[in-house]
C-alpha cells in the first residue's frame, strides 16, 4: 500500500530530525564546544576536557532528554483530551492539572506572606516546588474527576475542569495581591516554566513516572479508536466507556501532572502538536497519532529550547514565551492552508 | 433440537421503555409483549414519539428497561458482558459521526474491534471479513475515499458495512432512510432484504416508510397508541391493524392496494 510507505518514510525523516535537533540542543550554550567534542562525550569518550563534560553530562543532556520527553509527554497528553472531548481545543490542561500545580506552587511562594514563616523553611528544599506542584495538580485533578463521575456527558466534564481552573486563579489573583514584589516574581518565574535544572536524580523519578505513563497508552489505542465514532458506537462494539474515559484522564494526569511539578505549565505543545500529527500524517489512527504527536512533540520542544537559549548569548528566555511565540503562527498557518480542523 | 426456522431471537416480557426523570420514570410505552424470528427483516413502524427510538435503545442496551425484560437467544439482556453483547449485535445509528479523517476502509475495520487483540492487529480473518462486508454493500470503488466526502446514502451502506463487518447475528438500524431520496431509500431497503435473505442475519430497523415497509418487511413491529403488535405485513393488514395508526382524518389505509393514500 502507498500509504503505508508515506508513514514509513515520514517517520524515518522525523526521526532523523530528532537525532538532529538533538545535538544541536546539547551543542548550544554560553560555552561554545566544538560538535566533534560534543559527540565524542556523547558516546562516552572520557579524554576531553573535564569541564566540558561536566557541563555536557550534567547540564545540557538531562536538559535535552527534558526536553524530549515533556514535549512528547504534551503532545500525548494533548491528543487523549482532544479524542475524549472531540474538541479540538482541549489540551492537556483542560483538566485543571495546570492550574492546581500553580495554586500549589502559588501557596508554597506567597502563602508565606499570608501564613507565616512555616511555609518559608519549606521552600528552600530542591523538592519544595515540585512537591507542591503534584500536591495541588492533584488535589484539583481529584476534585474534576470526582465531579465527572457524577456527570454523563463528557463535555460537562470540559466545562467543569475549566470553572476549576477559573477558581484557582482566582484564589491565585488574591494571593498576589497581599504577597511582596519578590514573591510574585518568583511566582512568575515559576510560571515561564523551565527545563533546565534537574538533577539526575530527579530525572530518574520523572523518566519512571513518564515511562509508565507512556506505556499505558498501549492499552488505550482500541477506546481511542472506537471514540472516533462517538461513545454510543463505541459502547457498542465492546468498550466500557466509563473504564476507557477514566483510564485516558488518569494517564493524561500521570504524564502531564509530573511534567507540570518538574518544569511548569508549559503552553502550546499540548494543544498543537496533535494538529501538526493529524496534517501531516492526514489520519485520525491513534496507532499512528501516539508515536507521530510524541515525535513531533520532542522535536518541537527541542527547537524550542535551543531558542531559548538565545545561542551567542548568555541569556535565556522563558521556554513558555518561546513555545507560544513560534508555535502559535505556526499552527495558524497550517490551518489556513488546510482549511479543515479534525479531532 | 429447536426448529432453526422457528428460532426466536429476541423477545420481550411485559418491557416497559422510558426514562428515569428525577425520582420517578415518565413511561413512552409499557406492556411490551413480542418474539421476533430469526432471519427476518424486521421493521418498527409508528408514529413519531410513540417510542420506536426508545425500543430499539432499549433492545440494544443503551438504556435501562423500566419494567419487564429484554431475552436475546433466551438470555436477559441484562447477562450480556461488553464484548458478549458486541458480538451480537451491531448498530446503525441516526447520529453524526463525529468529525475526523477516517478513511472508509477504517471505518468499517472498527466493526472489527470484539474481535482484535490490545493494539487493535487486524487478522487475516478480519481482513476477509471486512472485504466480504465492503463486497456485499457493493461500495468497493469508495473503501478510500474519508467519510465525510461521501453522499447520505454512500455514507448509510458504509455504516451497514461496518455493522456487517462486526460479524454479528443481529443488526439493529434506527431510521436508516431518514435522509434519503427514494431511489436510495429503496436501495437500502432491498439492500437489506438481500442481506437476510443471503446471510439469515435478524435485521431490525424503524422506519418511516410505511408504504415500502408492508411491500418489503418479513415482519412489522406495529406502535400503536394502546398496544404493540408484531407480526407479517399480511396479517396485521387481514386485523385492520394499520387502520388507526395515525388516528388521523388526512391518511386512511387501503386495504385493497396495501398502502396509505391521502383522503380526497
Amino acid at each position: 500500500m502507498k500509504n503505508q510507505q508515506n508513514i514509513v518514510k515520514i517517520f524515518i525523516f522525523l526521526s532523523v530530525l530528532l537525532i538532529v535537533f538533538f545535538v544541536l540542543n546539547v551543542s548550544l550554550g554560553s560555552v561554545s564546544i566544538p560538535l566533534d567534542d560534543i559527540i565524542y562525550i556523547l558516546l562516552g569518550n572520557t579524554e576531553i576536557k573535564e569541564s566540558w563534560q561536566t557541563i555536557i553530562l550534567n547540564f545540557r543532556l538531562p536538559k535535552a532528554l527534558m526536553a524530549i520527553m515533556v514535549g512528547s509527554g504534551l503532545a500525548i497528553s494533548g491528543l487523549l483530551m482532544q479524542t475524549l472531548f472531540r474538541n479540538p481545543l482541549a489540551g492537556p490542561f483542560v483538566l485543571g492539572i495546570s492550574s492546581g500545580a500553580s495554586l500549589g506552587v502559588a501557596l508554597l511562594i506567597l502563602g508565606t506572606t499570608i501564613f507565616g514563616g512555616s511555609l518559608l523553611a519549606l521552600s528552600f528544599s530542591n523538592w519544595a516546588l515540585p512537591i507542591a506542584a503534584s500536591l495541588g495538580s492533584f488535589l484539583v485533578l481529584s476534585a474534576v474527576i470526582i465531579a465527572a463521575n457524577k456527570v454523563r456527558n463528557t463535555m460537562s466534564i470540559l466545562i467543569i475542569g475549566l470553572m476549576f481552573g477559573s477558581l484557582t486563579a482566582a484564589v491565585i489573583s488574591v494571593l498576589s495581591y497581599f504577597s511582596e514584589a519578590s514573591k510574585i516574581q518568583q511566582f512568575v518565574f515559576w510560571s515561564f516554566g523551565s527545563l533546565s535544572n534537574l538533577s539526575w536524580q530527579e530525572l530518574q523519578i520523572f523518566t519512571i513516572l513518564y515511562l509508565v505513563g507512556i506505556f499505558s497508552c498501549f492499552s488505550i489505542i482500541k477506546p481511542l479508536n472506537s471514540f472516533l465514532l462517538g461513545e454510543n458506537y463505541a459502547k457498542s462494539l465492546g468498550i466500557n466507556i466509563k473504564k476507557s474515559r477514566n483510564l485516558i484522564l488518569l494517564i493524561t494526569s500521570i504524564l502531564t501532572g509530573v511534567i507540570t511539578a518538574f518544569c511548569g505549565p508549559i503552553a502550546f505543545i499540548g494543544l498543537a502538536i496533535p494538529h501538526i500529527a493529524r496534517m501531516l500524517f492526514s489520519t485520525s489512527n491513534h496507532k499512528i497519532l501516539l508515536p507521530a504527536s510524541a515525535i513531533i512533540g520532542a522535536i518541537v520542544l527541542l527547537i524550542c529550547d535551543s531558542i531559548a537559549q538565545l545561542p551567542m548569548s548568555e541569556f535565556t528566555l522563558p521556554i513558555n514565551a518561546v513555545t507560544s511565540i513560534f508555535g502559535a503562527p505556526i499552527v495558524i498557518w497550517l490551518l489556513i492552508r488546510k482549511r479543515k480542523i479534525f479531532v | 433440537m429447536i426448529d432453526s426456522s422457528k428460532h426466536i431471537v429476541l423477545e420481550t416480557k411485559n418491557l416497559a421503555i422510558g426514562y428515569p426523570h428525577k425520582k420517578s420514570q415518565i413511561v413512552v410505552t409499557s406492556n411490551i409483549n413480542i418474539s421476533l424470528e430469526k432471519g427476518k427483516l424486521i421493521s418498527v413502524l409508528g408514529k413519531n414519539g410513540i417510542g420506536k427510538s426508545t425500543f430499539l435503545r432499549t433492545i440494544s442496551k443503551v438504556q435501562k428497561p423500566l419494567e419487564g425484560s429484554v431475552l436475546i437467544n433466551n438470555k436477559n439482556l441484562t447477562n450480556f458482558q461488553d464484548n458478549e453483547l458486541a458480538t451480537t449485535m451491531s448498530l446503525v445509528l441516526t447520529e453524526r459521526l463525529p468529525e475526523s479523517q477516517l478513511t472508509v476502509f477504517e471505518l468499517i475495520a472498527l466493526g472489527r474491534q470484539p474481535y482484535t487483540n490490545w493494539i487493535d492487529k487486524l487478522s487475516d480473518n478480519d481482513i476477509e471479513k471486512i472485504n466480504t462486508a465492503i463486497e456485499q454493500t457493493e461500495i468497493e470503488h469508495l473503501t478510500q475515499k474519508r467519510f465525510y466526502e461521501l453522499s447520505d446514502g454512500q455514507l448509510q451502506r458504509v455504516l451497514i458495512a461496518r455493522a456487517l463487518a462486526q460479524d454479528t447475528p443481529i443488526i439493529i438500524l434506527d431510521e436508516p432512510t431518514a435522509h434519503l431520496d427514494l431511489h436510495n431509500t429503496i436501495k437500502i431497503f432491498t439492500l437489506l432484504k438481500e442481506l437476510v435473505t443471503k446471510t439469515n442475519k435478524t435485521i431490525i430497523m424503524s422506519s418511516h416508510q410505511v408504504n415500502l415497509t408492508i411491500q418489503l418487511a418479513d415482519t412489522i413491529v406495529l406502535f400503536k397508541e394502546k398496544n404493540v403488535l408484531a407480526d407479517s405485513p399480511k396479517e396485521l393488514i387481514k386485523a385492520n391493524a394499520f387502520d388507526d395508526l395515525f388516528s388521523s382524518s388526512i391518511i386512511n389505509f387501503d386495504k385493497n392496494l396495501e398502502q396509505f393514500i391521502i383522503n380526497t
